[in-house]
């Protein structure tokens, strides 16, 4: 028994001693209790230097956590419980999180260097004003493929119904993007709510299930990488991503047309630090932070002055920055409401289900 | 030991349960009556009976069914292979190391093995049989939740064959039973009760089984486990997750009770 009490007394002591000396340690950083910033950020999405470089100028300690999707984003700063100071949701989400009255609005005041956006990416249909969001990046959805595998170009949507490509297709997870993917191989519009279209697009898409070798979340990065398929349903930033560094991959945007995003930094209403928030959402808006991060993370920069300090060949590249006109015939995804969603999602389940 | 104390020792257990295992099965039963907007419902439970969820409830049974019959071919001839080894802690102990290493990185880890261009292909093209496809097939998936299930199926035979006496197969031997004899009657029934523990222990947690289904299978394999999860983070259509959640539970008793009762019929 007194072997057990002083085995106790030294864990608490060696336990304070260390609470004591990571203290001393962050105090010599300077970084106080008080000055943290709490980021939520999707994974993958920054380069981890420029959290190192903001901590040192403000001397605000960076709590960097990730989210994969939007709506487990969403769910976690509903229920509170952890103060998110940054987060950043695509569109949508963004108006979701307006209507429920999830946001603080940003103070422009406080962002100066909001005047390097480039003036496409303001005042936007899901937040006119940018009263509660300020562009982090955009890009497309669109098909990345192996050039030494896939004969000929592939242009649309609906090149990959042909049977030459059968397992050798790999999809995102993600409801909006695949039924959106099918809706627009027919012609409507990615945000359709008619029934029958909706019909119509599943159908299709049980059609492409011998195609299909795998629908995959982030993996798909890796799997892409590793030639595990030669055609893939991607975001631009990981077609661009993986473009600088293997030479037989080509990344398109489909004829039939598709989905144009944009992932907003906001205030979210768990926010305890909001001055530190609106530092940082300054910081990331500096151009030569931008396009350090536009380097690392491989999505389009809505930062106009960005532009001068990145590699020439990047900036250019019509893929990942397509001209105006050629966004206008993609679509932004709309909140269709949480029934629509459902509905959405029962029959991505559905086509999921589809066996071979 | 009085009543007094003994209620007081029973605080802590009491807590753990109702926290932790009586309240969330309760808000799990709560949430299943409520649609989106909140709005008390049965409609959930309709839903179920539609054949999108029968037919997911089916193939969760499949695949749970075969995963444990798989871990219980290996398990059982391994746990008594230990039993009759010198180095019995040391074996144990490599079977139960996997299970130390987090989930997610073994499936990654087998994502690099069985990929195209992977180990296991290698070693197919370098025998002859050529490249394969392994990744994303029933194969893979049952596979891998072999692997990472046979710890639990492995312990409780182990525990049951190392506990049976000896002297009893001996006897049988003597009386003139053969060796599958002595298997059959004496010790499988003897050790029937580890068995039962190891398919609970496998079963009941392969049923719900997500994140493996994408990984491995790339959502190839739909069970009512990935269901739950897209109705809680996705669609955020909590009623339905939890009416799934209800089913899998009611499932799960279930197969509580049938293991629970055949214990005795055999002995």
């Amino acid at each position: 028994m007194k072997k057990l009490m002083q085995a106790l007394v030294a864990v608490f002591l060696i336990s304070f001693l260390l609470l004591y000396v990571v203290d001393r340690l962050n105090a010599s950083s300077g970084q106080t209790e008080g000055s943290t910033l709490t980021v939520y950020n999707w994974g993958d999405y920054i380069d981890a230097e420029l959290i190192d470089r903001f901590e040192k100028e403000t001397g605000v300690k960076v709590i960097y956590e990730t989210f994969d999707s939007n709506e487990a984003m969403m769910t976690k700063i509903e229920q509170g419980g952890t103060t998110y100071d940054v987060a950043v949701p695509s569109e949508y989400t963004i108006e979701k999180m307006r209507d429920q009255d999830l946001l603080y609005p940003i103070n422009h005041s406080k962002v100066p260097n909001l005047k390097y956006i480039d003036d496409r990416f303001m005042d936007l249909s899901f937040d006119r004003g940018n009263k509660y969001s300020i562009p982090y990046f955009w890009g497309t959805v669109g098909i990345l493929y192996n050039t030494d595998e896939v004969n000929g170009e592939i242009t649309a949507w609906n090149d990959l119904w042909k049977p030459e490509f059968r397992n050798k297709i790999l999809m995102i997870d993600g409801a909006r993007e695949v039924m959106g993917m099918g809706l627009n191989s027919l012609g409507y519009s990615l945000n359709d709510t008619n029934e029958a279209h909706l019909q119509e697009a599943k159908a299709k898409l049980d059609e492409l299930t011998p195609n299909i070798k795998a629908i995959v979340g982030d993996e798909i990065r890796m799997l892409m990488g590793n030639d595990e398929a030669s055609i893939g349903l991607v975001w631009s930033g990981t077609a661009s991503e993986l473009m600088g560094t293997k030479d037989n991959l080509e990344y398109v945007v489909p004829e039939e047309g598709s989905n144009l995003w944009f992932d907003n930094m906001v205030i979210p209403k768990t926010a305890k630090n909001i001055e530190a928030a609106h530092a940082f959402i300054n910081f990331m808006l500096d151009p030569e932070v931008a396009a350090q991060n536009t380097e690392y993370v491989g999505y389009s920069t809505p930062n106009k002055k960005a532009l001068e300090f990145m590699p020439k060949e990047m900036v250019e590249d019509k893929r990942f920055y397509p001209p105006a006109h050629m966004t206008e015939r993609l679509e932004v995804y709309e909140n269709l409401g949480p029934e629509m969603l459902a509905r959405y999602n029962e029959l991505f389940l559905k086509f999921k289900m589809h066996r071979k | 030991m009085d009543a007094n104390k003994r209620t007081f020792y029973s605080i802590p257990y009491m807590l753990w349960i109702g926290l932790f295992v009586v309240a969330p099965i309760l808000l799990v039963v709560y949430y299943s009556f409520f649609d989106l907007n909140g709005n008390f419902t049965f409609a959930n439970y309709q839903n179920f009976f539609t054949p999108v969820y029968l037919m997911m409830t089916l193939s969760s049974f499949w695949y749970a069914f075969l995963i444990t019959f798989f871990c219980l071919v290996i398990a059982y001839p391994a746990a008594y292979f230990i039993t009759q080894s010198k180095f019995k802690q040391i074996l144990l102990l490599l079977i139960i190391l996997p299970s130390w290493v987090n989930l997610l990185l073994k499936a990654y880890a087998f994502l690099g093995i069985f990929s195209t261009y992977g180990a296991a292909n290698s070693f197919l093209k370098t025998i002859g049989i050529g490249s394969k496809q392994i990744l994303f097939t029933d194969f893979s998936f049952v596979f891998v939740s072999v692997y990472i299930f046979i710890p639990f199926m492995v312990l409780p035979i182990f525990n049951a064959l190392d506990k049976l006496n000896p002297a009893l197969v001996y006897a049988s031997r003597d009386l003139g039973a053969s060796s599958w004899m002595t298997f059959l009657k004496v010790i499988f029934p003897l050790t029937s009760s580890g068995v039962k523990a190891g398919v609970q222990a496998v079963f009941i947690p392969a049923l719900s089984l997500f994140m493996i289904t994408r990984l491995i299978a790339g959502n190839r394999v739909i069970t009512l486990g990935t269901a739950i999860e897209q109705h809680f983070l996705v669609t955020q259509d909590w009623g339905m997750g939890a009416t799934i959640a209800v089913f899998l539970i009611l499932i799960m008793v279930i197969i509580m009770i049938v293991t629970g009762t055949r214990k005795k019929g055999v002995l």
